[in-house]
């Protein structure tokens, strides 16, 4: 077996990053999808225009927020807008190309849980709760999940409905990639080291592989460079 | 016209035990040091409204000031979950909590109602999520297109808290930076209390700043440093060193009380 020169997190990045074009504009969270946006930016897509859902819009951050309101992203930021006007004229007046989610539980169709684990009277795991999640969902124009993949995540059926998976166009996860064919979540590619078997023994209803399956090309050292660099 | 007087005054004048309080601030100027003057006069039965609880509604929470909470979002922001928060709602702890659980965007349509004196506010949203059947949601259709909406009661708190970073001495509120949802929440309260880290002679007009005249604030309250461990823009950054250090504090009840003790109970709140 190969050792990797990067990481499956890295992996991730990457992968979600090359998905994104030059003056895509995109709603971003906490975490891999802002490292993945940055990297877009610092890469193939230096135009591609970062919101993050506390108003900042057009951010260009240096190194990673631990929140979504750190002060650099007001600093950098084209515009700065209150809450009501980012749900309403930004959000749902359409302008967003691609929303980031990520969730505790996904199911086949790519509907997402971040709001309970166990009955939500009486959560075994009470978790933070829907935030930007439902709208992004639903006005985003396309949805790219990202999640770390067990069948903890990957559920047969989810303990909460937070936000409908229509609109999710990919979910990169530390295995592999799946995408919507046929209304389920298909596997399309499998990252290096990764087998078919390890994915569905990951997955907790039958994954089905789509027929062009294949291996996602591993992370160039530009990529990796780049990625560094923003982590610091 | 807004009074220039001390927070524990304000807070002892205008928040009552079993008010609805709404305390705003997203990610940037969370009115912590008023957070904490609640804890210290021991407000009890609060119907508390947040769209993002953290570490001060973590606080409030597990010192047992609030019976029911509104919010959209509740955790540590890049560090996990609100140990009290859950403490409060998988075991009950210090007190049961009531949830009325919404999305940001219905959050924010509530107060931007609240504000313009609407019983709802409407947005697209909610419908094919299981939130429907846990909050307060109604459809209603529009007259003119029939497309089915989500409609939210408005919010109307008794009590809005926001801080800001300047006041003048008549007490005209001005913030800048991150906005979030605080013009709302003061316009939609009854009462409001805004914590400021300072009180200028002039308020020195800002590109893109909110201005809160006199006249729409109940009390001013000088409060430097108030909003630590978030930020105030131009003032200090956020300590990020503390939202992690809080995931350890909370997780455990006596550490978490034994940190109130000190931090709270036994300090002044802001003169």
């Amino acid at each position: 077996m190969s050792v990797l020169t990067y990481t499956q997190e890295e992996m991730m990045a990457v992968e979600a990053a090359r998905r994104l074009r030059d003056g895509t504009v995109c709603f971003v969270g906490i975490g891999l999808p802002s490292l993945a946006a940055n990297l877009a930016r610092a890469t193939h897509a230096p135009g591609c225009v970062l919101i993050y859902e506390s108003g900042t819009i057009g951010a260009k951050p240096t190194s990673p927020p631990l929140s979504i309101g750190d002060g650099e992203l007001a600093e950098t930021a084209d515009a700065v807008v209150s809450v009501p006007e980012m749900f309403a004229y930004w959000l749902q007046g359409g302008r967003i190309d691609v929303g980031f989610l990520g969730a505790a539980q996904i199911d086949r169709h790519g509907n997402l849980n971040s709001t309970v684990i166990g009955a939500y009277d009486r959560p075994q795991v009470r978790l933070p709760g829907a935030g930007g999640a439902p709208e992004v969902a639903r006005h985003a124009r396309e949805v790219f999940v990202m999640l770390r993949q067990s069948t903890r995540t990957f559920v047969e059926r989810l303990d909460f409905l937070t936000s409908a998976g229509d609109r999710v166009k990919v979910v990169v996860t530390d295995l592999g990639i799946l995408e919507p064919r046929d209304g389920e979540l298909t596997l399309t590619h499998v990252h290096a080291g990764v087998d078919v078997e390890q994915v569905r023994e990951a997955t907790g209803w039958e994954l089905r592989a789509g027929d062009e399956l294949t291996t996602t090309e591993p992370p160039t050292d530009a990529e990796l460079d780049a990625l560094r660099r923003l982590k610091g | 016209m807004a009074e220039i007087v001390s927070l524990a005054d304000a807070v002892s004048e205008l928040v009552h035990d079993g008010d609805s309080v709404a305390l705003e601030g997203f990610t940037h100027l969370i009115p912590h040091a008023a957070g904490h003057e609640l804890i210290r006069q021991r407000r009890r039965e609060l119907a508390l409204i947040r769209m993002t609880p953290d570490v001060i509604y973590d606080q409030l929470i597990g010192a047992g000031c609030a019976r029911r909470l509104t919010f959209s979002w509740g955790g540590n922001p890049g560090v996990g979950s609100l140990h009290r928060f859950r403490d409060a709602l998988e075991n009950g702890w210090p007190r049961p909590l009531e949830l009325v659980e919404h999305s940001h965007a219905g959050m924010a349509a509530a107060y931007a109602a609240g504000a313009a004196n609407l019983p709802f506010g409407l947005l697209r949203g909610y419908a094919g999520t299981d939130l429907v059947g846990r909050t307060e949601v109604a459809t209603v259709r529009c007259p003119f297109t029939g497309e089915e909406l989500a409609a939210v009661p408005a919010h109307r708190p008794d009590v809005g808290i926001v801080h800001a970073q300047q006041a003048d001495r008549r007490g005209n509120v001005q913030l800048w930076g991150i906005a979030g949802v605080q013009k709302e929440t003061v316009l939609a309260s009854a009462r409001s209390i805004v914590t400021v880290e300072e009180i200028v002679e002039e308020l020195e007009p800002r590109p893109g700043a909110v201005v809160l005249p006199s006249w729409v604030v109940g009390a001013v309250c000088l409060a430097p440093g108030g909003a630590h461990p978030s930020y105030a823009h131009g003032y200090y950054e956020r300590d990020n060193e503390f939202y992690r250090r809080w995931d350890e504090i909370s997780r455990d009840r006596d550490r978490f009380t034994a940190w109130l003790d000190e931090n709270v109970f036994a300090t002044v709140g802001a003169a």
